[in-house]
């Protein structure tokens, strides 16, 4: 049976408290920072593309909860990240540098994710486990299956985090994908987004059920779904997956409520299709900046004048960013022939 | 060294090379218990385990997809996609995937794995057993296709294979499997990939030929040279990348080319190498440069006229040839 955590709950906060999580309220504050450097970072990247420096943008804003509150779950470094193009807060909290994020947006030579050769948020780094990304959805699904297969083999006690929106959901490589990290009990975490809209296409046009995660009792994995726009909440159900997968008990099916306040990308009209009252609600009462700026209060975690501070602090780190990647060389031409194939 | 058939060939390598690398690990449909439907693994769930031996799920693309991920982190997949027939599932996972890993990030990750699968027709397989894929495949810069001919090359280019750090697409042909045989040394070897041979030296005619159709073609080169024309059979044995300077020679040897292949023949395999031809050798040519191919519908019919019409024969070859020599 699916579980939920935090759904179908109104609260301008969150229903949870840090401390049952073992979190300390530097922890909390921290989540904050990332979710807000999420945002802004994500703001500037737009900026960019208005303005002719960058080709394309495709935003995270309003995911920022369940991104924080996922990778904030995860051990950089040891676990393996298979993201979709929506997480650039994911990026963030394993702790890739905004700079080399900044690189990717304006397609420098230097671009840690593909030199510049991809499409801005075709994720990839390296250093920390995040593997590189194609545009078709999903199709890192069953690949997620065959790292954390690769992993149960060495017998590591590393996670994979895959994550997918739910019109990804709707491709087969999410049910063969799932359906053998099942069989073999993968220390994998599935990661639906769930932000109701595939582009323009709404939920009831792309599946005649209300939550992914029900889908997991068919794979036999455990289906949990939680409120995206608590990033409390989803630390809380990504942990205990987590901690599942670490034990031995295999993947989970991890739904998160979430929703995108923007258009899908920097090339789309979501006025054709969605309702300004439902955009503003989120942009609102339910943005997971807000809910958490509240909780902030309420527990007296911190003050207007600490939130200045991180926004000040934040500001300066997409400030370098944007600045320092601006000033970095193209990509050169004449290296668009290599790594075609490996060459010593 | 011991004679052995082509299927016997690729079994003894692939077990060898698990034994060698502990990173290798073969998965697809049938390949643990029953030991794959032509029995290339039979044996193998026993000794290696099944781990190592991993039975999949009736689904191509995760048998690709989580071999990608294999890949990714550290093993060596030996994935086996069961008929060729089988594999267009995966092939977002092939072409968009497992090509293109090293070239989108720029060389930061790679994808060294092997998908093994048995194509070609002339078994009775109709449209769904017999088909040849190496046209959907050539096309992708980023990932190697191996089609051996012999059991030596199946051997040594298997091994080399698993071991290349990129992906590769290793064709069988089925009709091959039990009725080539051949001497293959008894320790692992490699042939080098990209590297064509000369299979039987002559002066007149240059025949391009892989798989089932390099037997044939070196049949009907017997049967031609008793009156008098000599026919050098160029096997490619990888066609991506392809041997090029190795046909250009010989093209510019005899000056006279004819390319054989059992899939059909609209943007078949043989038009970029008669393109390739009339581009760097145009000069050296005497005759057209001609093309003996599958015919060009969907697929091979199964009864037996229609599946003897739709297949190249010895026969046509040397018909080909002889046509050819006349020019």
């Amino acid at each position: 049976m699916t579980e939920f955590i935090a759904v179908g709950v109104e609260t301008p906060s969150s229903v949870l408290n840090h401390v049952d999580l073992g979190l300390t309220d530097d922890d909390v504050l921290r989540m904050y920072e990332l979710m807000l450097l999420a945002r802004r970072l994500d703001e500037r990247m737009e900026i960019l593309q208005r303005q002719g420096k960058a080709h394309f943008h495709i935003s995270c804003r309003g995911h920022e909860a369940t991104q924080v509150g996922c990778a904030y779950a995860l051990e950089a470094g040891k676990d393996w990240l298979h993201p979709y193009y929506r997480d650039l807060g994911v990026l963030l909290t394993i702790g890739v540098p905004a700079r080399d994020l900044m690189l990717s947006c304006l397609a420098k030579k230097n671009d840690p994710a593909s030199g510049g050769r991809q499409m801005p948020a075709h994720w990839g780094y390296k250093p920390l486990n995040v593997v590189t990304q194609s545009s078709p959805v999903a199709t890192q699904i069953p690949q997620a299956a065959g790292i954390a297969y690769a992993i149960k083999r060495r017998r590591e006690d590393a996670v994979v985090y895959v994550s997918f929106g739910e019109g990804g959901s709707s491709k087969g490589d999410f049910h063969e994908g799932l359906n053998f990290a099942g069989i073999h009990r993968l220390p994998v975490i599935f990661v639906c987004e769930n932000n109701r809209y595939a582009i323009s296409v709404a939920q009831n046009k792309q599946m005649a059920i209300e939550n992914v995660a029900d889908r997991a009792a068919g794979y036999g994995m455990a289906g949990v779904v939680v409120d995206g726009q608590d990033v409390l909440a989803v630390y809380k159900a990504m942990k205990e997956a987590v901690e599942r997968a670490r034990r031995g008990e295999g993947p989970t099916l991890l739904e998160a409520k979430t929703y995108r306040i923007v258009p899908h990308s920097s090339d789309d009209d979501d006025r054709l299709y969605r309702p300004r009252e439902e955009v503003e609600y989120y942009r609102t009462v339910n943005d997971p900046l807000n809910r958490l700026r509240n909780y902030l209060f309420e527990k007296g975690i911190a003050n207007q004048e600490m939130l200045d501070e991180i926004e000040a602090r934040v500001m300066g780190v997409v400030n370098d960013a944007t600045d320092w990647a601006e000033q970095q060389p193209d990509p050169d031409p004449a290296d668009a022939m290599k790594h075609v194939y490996w060459d010593r | 060294m011991a004679v052995k058939s082509i299927l016997e060939a690729i079994h003894d390598t692939l077990w060898k090379a698990m034994e060698a690398d502990e990173r290798v690990v073969v998965l697809g449909e049938d390949v643990g218990a029953k030991g794959g439907v032509f029995r290339v693994t039979a044996g193998f769930l026993e000794h290696f385990g099944e781990e190592r031996v991993i039975d999949t799920p009736l689904a191509e693309l995760s048998i690709v997809g989580v071999a990608i991920g294999m890949a990714i982190n550290g093993l060596l997949p030996v994935a086996e996609i069961q008929f060729a027939d089988f594999i267009h599932p995966a092939f977002d996972q092939i072409v968009n995937e497992a090509a293109r890993i090293r070239y989108r990030s720029n060389g930061a990750f790679e994808c060294p794995m092997v998908i093994r699968t048995p194509y070609g027709g002339g078994i009775h397989g109709g449209l769904y057993h017999s088909q040849s894929i190496e046209g959907f495949f050539t096309h992708v810069p980023g990932l190697k296709v191996i089609a051996p001919s012999t059991p030596y090359d199946a051997a040594g280019l298997l091994w080399a294979a698993i071991q290349d750090r990129d992906p590769v697409l290793y064709l069988e042909h089925k009709k091959t499997y039990r009725l080539i045989k051949g001497e293959v040394p008894d320790e692992l070897f490699t042939v080098p990939i990209g590297k064509g041979e000369i299979k039987r030296p002559g002066e007149d005619i240059t025949v391009i030929a892989y798989g089932l159709m390099l037997h044939y073609a070196l049949e009907a080169a017997e049967r031609v040279a008793k009156d008098g024309i000599s026919v050098e059979v160029v096997d490619p044995r990888t066609l991506l990348p392809v041997d090029k300077e190795l046909i250009l020679e010989s093209v510019k040897k005899t000056s006279k080319v004819l390319i054989v292949h059992e899939d059909n023949k609209f943007m078949g395999f043989g038009a970029e190498l008669a393109a390739t031809i009339v581009e760097e050798a145009f000069e050296w040519l005497d005759a057209p440069v001609k093309r003996l191919c599958g015919p060009d519908v969907p697929a091979m019919p199964y009864n037996e006229p229609q599946e003897n019409w739709f297949m190249i024969n010895p026969d046509k070859i040397e018909a080909a040839i002889r046509d050819l020599a006349e020019y």
